[in-house]
């Protein structure tokens, strides 16, 4: 009796809320940490870098305009659903990272409770960010964060779900919207993760992936005239200081790149949701 | 008889499996009372019983606050912080889950209309336990401290306006700051407490973390003068509110206390009138005016009383009075006989000492306790209906000339829970939030709730906030 | 100005030139946007059953104006949507007719050829419909011709952008003459209220409108996003409530486009009796401008006739 043979999924592009390929029509090869064939991805060109970021700013105004709790609810239902695909995840993080099944099942247990722990802040940023102020006179005086808007994110190079997900919920969760550039050897988990997203009320636009060559794609997202911020952190460490450069152009928020990869497991702070957040103060005047 | 007259649209019953008789639960389970005591619990609409519930005594209070400190001790007191949230999560998602039921099992016990219980108390109810469990593990980041620590065991005393909804305000925060919980819901509203008993069996949260202890006054005594609780929260009559501050007067309990109200509804002359007759409408009529902050006073200037009173009045004929479950109803039953004879008591004396009663033509049903949305135009601050926290339906209505005066008459109480204030100038509303003595200021809106919001009282109205990052300050040793 | 505008005696100061005109308006009580809307969110949750849905269901058939505005009209679609709005379902006669046909004017000949001795009313949009971007003399011979040609009722556009900005006495007067060139036809005046964007603008409008002689308040032309919505019908029911508390005369509201399920009329009519009450519950007081909602309004009609869920192949497209 012959093995059945595997339907092999494709890995395309998850832009805009759905799943095309790259326009150029390439693809490379990904391989497992042994070196096995595991998948073609699709190589994101330039122009898939712009229809990524106009799927991005066309969900802007939504999303933000979404209440808090409305978004924590949505993240909260994307931990569900990528719970509910955990033994699926654990085969590709194990096979993309090298890593044995209880490694693996560790990492994607972290992931989940990752997107749990970030999708709990939605509603809670402004009370940690945002203060009313004792100005010295009859003015009511506020300060509320805001979301900064489209946020380019150059996600972990090793950590091809975890790293993924603690760089890019934090972006999400107060309202911006992401392109992200998944790692460049491990991006089969991130595709995954698109479609954990497009699965749960995540509306169209807000998170894009897009896998390919981090040194062909990177320049064009920093030099964007249309992107806010950009996340450095999967920059290559020669190439950071060129991106921090072009950024300069729109005065883009830039998080560098660290010294030394963290430790993904440890539990996170709230820098990475406040390095995308504008401040806005209110003054109103109090009187008859 | 009407054009449009709409045909009766009640709600299935057939929903919720009532049980005839429901034990305590304690430990994770439910049990009888030690000593066999029951009482009755009754649908206020029809006045038929709809089941027996156990009487917590001295000694199941006693064991129900070992469990929680066993369970204080072992489970939750050491848990992960990120573990625990998950709980809270579950139990947010069951209730989203099981949102009927518990909306039409509140509207039986409590007689609120169905609208409210669905679109109201049960939504909040699952938004409470999603927000606190959201704060469980960012406690460092919450204003307190770089490693606060929860209390222990809090003994939690409930009242009868939003069972479930004041269920969800006690225990999100508590259990989300780490503490386990003994909760008394009132005698005549338990049956939503009790099913949400289920929900924690069905999320597995581990036995003891949340225990519920049916009973009346004695049993709820019995809980706070417990020399074995760290917390005590209190939410009901500012007359029992003192009595709990005495009793645990000189003791190391920490307290907090969430009573009653007289709000002042302010509607300036440049307020946008139309919607400024539905904060009043709703400010006093929603949950038939059984709200500690219902805005039982109102406030308006006197240039523009008579087109407002006008409008409110023809507003006040379109109010639907009858069944909770039909979904068309407005006001629903009264919650008690004693409650319903507290508000005619209080309403009589409005007639005896000079005020105006309007009512619009309204027919109440034969069965069940019933009182029709009401009126008292040429009240003054000394009438009992101004000063007195009525818990019904009814309005009583006083003018005032400036904005000074609206403040003076507006804070010339012991309550000071909520206010209104309705004015299309925003720093006349800025200036007049500023200046009001309440806890909660609603401007251009009433009665708005949300678990990200703090809510508590100023003087006689209690001390300590729910919602919002304050509200854990309740349950944290901060 | 005119001083033979209805309603002028109760408001004459107010009209009296551009800048009382202004502060009359401006003076009117402001529109909270948001409590607004939760009044309508909370009407719209009000339970039509039974014998009350039936009675609404049928009530908004006959509320119905059944439209045809496009460029492509011909006189072969007129009639046959004329014969639809005589008889909507062949298959029930006891499906009441609609209110109106409602049609460009030059069109208005055929529609009142088909309709003629059935009680259907013929409404013809005039005024440079939908834009209103014309010389007044222009849209007086619109008018006229629409009436000539067979309508007895004329739905006008104001000048939006006379309205924006500020020049409220040239609104007031286009709506006063068109008025006079009616004739015997009713009027409704079309704010489009899409355009004028906030609630309070809605009041103010609708004012204008009654103080100018308009027998119906319409929100929108259909042609603009968005048209008519609960909250600003809301606004326009309280408006003609308080201009009959002031002149005892009843305008009429006209909620037109996007209405298309059988759902949002009847919330429509639940708003009606609750806000503006039961003088307004007939079709010489509310109007329904809408095309595919007849169609869910008859489907509805046979569930709560036979029981079972109908389909659309059981009715007719036109």
């Amino acid at each position: 009796m012959p093995d059945r043979l595997a339907v092999r999924k494709t890995y395309k592009l998850y832009v805009g809320g759905a799943f095309p390929r790259s326009e150029s029509g390439r693809s490379y090869e990904i391989t497992s940490a042994e070196g096995r064939f595991l998948a073609n991805a699709a190589m994101a060109s330039r122009k898939d870098v712009r229809d990524a970021v106009v799927a991005a700013r066309g969900a802007f105004a939504k999303w933000s305009g979404a209440t808090a709790y409305n978004r924590g609810q949505v993240l909260y239902r994307a931990a569900e659903v990528l719970e509910g695909r955990r033994a699926q995840f654990v085969d590709e993080v194990a096979a993309s990272e090298g890593r044995d099944r209880d490694d693996a099942a560790g990492t994607v247990d972290a992931a989940v409770d990752r997107l749990v722990w970030y999708a709990g802040w939605s509603d809670k940023i402004a009370q940690i960010a945002g203060s009313a102020n004792a100005v010295a006179g009859p003015y009511f005086n506020f300060s509320v964060p805001e979301p900064t808007g489209v946020v380019a994110v150059l996600a972990p190079q090793s950590s091809s779900l975890l790293g993924l997900v603690s760089v890019v919920a934090p972006v999400v969760v107060s309202g911006n919207t992401a392109v992200v550039v998944a790692s460049e050897d491990a991006p089969l988990p991130a595709i995954t993760f698109g479609e954990v997203l497009a699965t749960s009320d995540v509306p169209g636009g807000v998170v894009n992936i897009l896998t390919g060559r981090t040194a062909e794609l990177a320049p064009v997202l920093a030099s964007h005239m249309d992107v806010n911020a950009i996340d450095l952190h999967g920059a290559a460490a020669g190439a950071a200081t060129d991106l921090e450069q072009a950024a300069a152009e729109n005065v883009k928020r830039v998080l560098r790149r660290p010294d030394a990869e963290p430790d993904w497991r440890a539990d996170p702070d709230p820098h990475r949701m406040l390095a995308f957040l504008e401040t806005k103060t209110v003054w109103h005047p109090m009187g008859v | 008889m009407p054009v449009f007259d709409y045909a009766p649209a009640p709600e299935s019953r057939d929903i919720v499996a009532l049980r005839p008789g429901y034990g305590l639960f304690v430990d994770g389970a439910f049990t009888e009372p030690a000593d066999g005591g029951t009482f009755k619990t009754v649908n206020p609409a029809t006045e038929e019983v709809l089941a027996e519930v156990a009487e917590a005594g001295p000694a199941d209070v006693d064991r129900a606050v070992a469990a929680a400190r066993r369970a204080f001790d072992g489970v939750w007191g050491r848990m992960r912080p990120a573990e625990r949230a998950k709980y809270l999560f579950r139990i947010a998602r069951v209730l989203q889950e099981r949102a009927r039921e518990f909306a039409v099992l509140e509207s039986l016990d409590n007689g609120k209309p169905i609208r409210e219980s669905r679109d109201v108390d049960v939504p909040l109810a699952a938004a409470h336990f999603f927000y606190y469990a959201g704060w469980a593990d960012k406690l460092r980041w919450a204003g307190f401290g770089g490693d606060p620590r929860p209390l222990g065991v809090a003994g939690q005393v409930i009242p009868w306006n939003f069972p479930l909804l004041m269920a969800a305000w006690k225990l999100a925060p508590a259990l989300a700051a780490g503490n386990t919980c003994v909760l008394k819901p009132a005698e005549t509203t338990p049956l939503s407490a009790l099913l949400l008993a289920e929900v924690l069996q069905q999320v597995d949260l581990p036995p003891g973390v949340v225990n519920i202890v049916t009973g009346a006054g004695g049993t709820g005594r019995a809980l706070v003068a417990h020399g074995g609780l760290d917390k005590v929260a209190f939410t009901g009559s500012t007359e029992v509110g003192k009595q709990i501050q005495r009793t645990l007067a000189g003791t190391r309990t920490k307290l907090t206390l969430e009573l009653g109200g007289k709000a002042a509804n302010i509607v300036f002359d440049d307020a946008p009138l139309d919607q400024a007759v539905e904060g009043i409408v709703n400010g006093i009529f929603f949950n038939q005016g059984h709200v500690c902050c219902a805005g039982s006073r109102l406030l308006v200037q006197e240039s523009v009383a008579e087109p407002l009173l006008e409008r409110l009045k023809q507003r006040l004929a379109t109010l639907r009075l009858g069944d909770p479950l039909d979904k068309n109803t407005d006001i629903g039953a009264v919650n008690s006989a004693a409650q319903l004879e507290r508000i005619t008591e209080l309403a009589a004396s409005g007639d005896a000492e000079g005020a105006v009663r309007w009512q619009p033509e309204c027919p109440l049903p034969d069965r069940g306790w019933w009182f029709p949305p009401t009126l008292f135009t040429g009240v003054s601050q000394s009438h009992r209906i101004a000063r007195e926290e009525i818990f019904g339906p009814v309005l009583s209505v006083l003018t005032f000339r400036t904005p000074d005066e609206a403040v003076v008459k507006a804070n010339n109480t012991p309550y000071g829970l909520s206010a209104g204030v309705w004015s299309e100038k925003g720093s006349r509303i800025l200036w007049t939030a500023q200046r009001l003595r309440a806890g909660v200021v609603w401007a251009n809106t009433f009665n708005r709730f949300d678990p990200a919001s703090p809510f508590g009282g100023y003087k006689e109205s209690g001390f300590g906030r729910e919602g919002g990052r304050h509200g854990l300050e309740a349950y944290l040793d901060a | 100005m005119s001083l033979l505008v209805p309603a002028a005696e109760h408001l004459p100061d107010a009209l009296a030139s551009e800048s009382t005109l202004r502060r009359f308006l401006h003076g009117l009580p402001g529109v909270d946007q948001v409590g607004a809307e939760a009044r309508a969110a909370t009407l719209a949750t009000r339970s039509i059953k039974r014998e009350s849905k039936r009675w609404a269901l049928d009530m908004a058939v006959r509320m119905t104006d059944l439209t045809t505005l496009e460029g492509a009209d011909t006189p072969g679609k007129v009639r046959a949507l004329s014969a639809k709005a005589v008889r909507p379902d062949p298959s029930d006669p006891t499906c009441p007719s609609v209110a109106a046909v409602c049609v460009y004017g030059d069109l208005a000949g055929e529609a009142a050829a088909v309709v003629a001795g059935s009680g259907v009313h013929v409404a013809a949009v005039a005024t440079a419909f939908p834009s209103g971007r014309a010389s007044l003399a222009v849209k007086l011979a619109d008018t006229r011709d629409a009436v000539a040609a067979g309508a007895d009722e004329i739905d006008m556009v104001i000048d939006r952008g006379a309205f924006l900005c500020g020049r409220y006495g040239e609104v007031l007067e286009e709506i006063v003459q068109v008025k006079q060139a009616c004739g015997p036809a009713h009027l409704k005046v079309i704010l489009e209220t899409g355009e004028l964007a906030t609630l309070d603008n809605a009041r103010r409008a609708a004012w204008l409108a009654m103080a100018g002689g308009a027998d119906f308040v319409k929100t929108s032309t259909g042609k603009v996003t968005p048209a008519a919505t609960l909250p600003v019908t809301l606004v326009l029911l309280e408006a003609v409530r308080d201009f009959a508390a002031l002149t005892g005369r009843a305008v009429g509201v006209k909620a037109a486009g996007g209405i298309r399920s059988a759902k949002d009329a009847i919330r429509y009519l639940v708003m009606v009796n609750e806000v503006a009450g039961e003088r307004w519950l007939t079709p010489e007081a509310f109007r329904f401008g809408a095309s595919t909602l007849l169609n869910d309004l008859l489907l509805q009609r046979a569930k709560q006739r036979t029981g079972a869920y109908a389909g659309p192949d059981y009715f007719t497209i036109d």
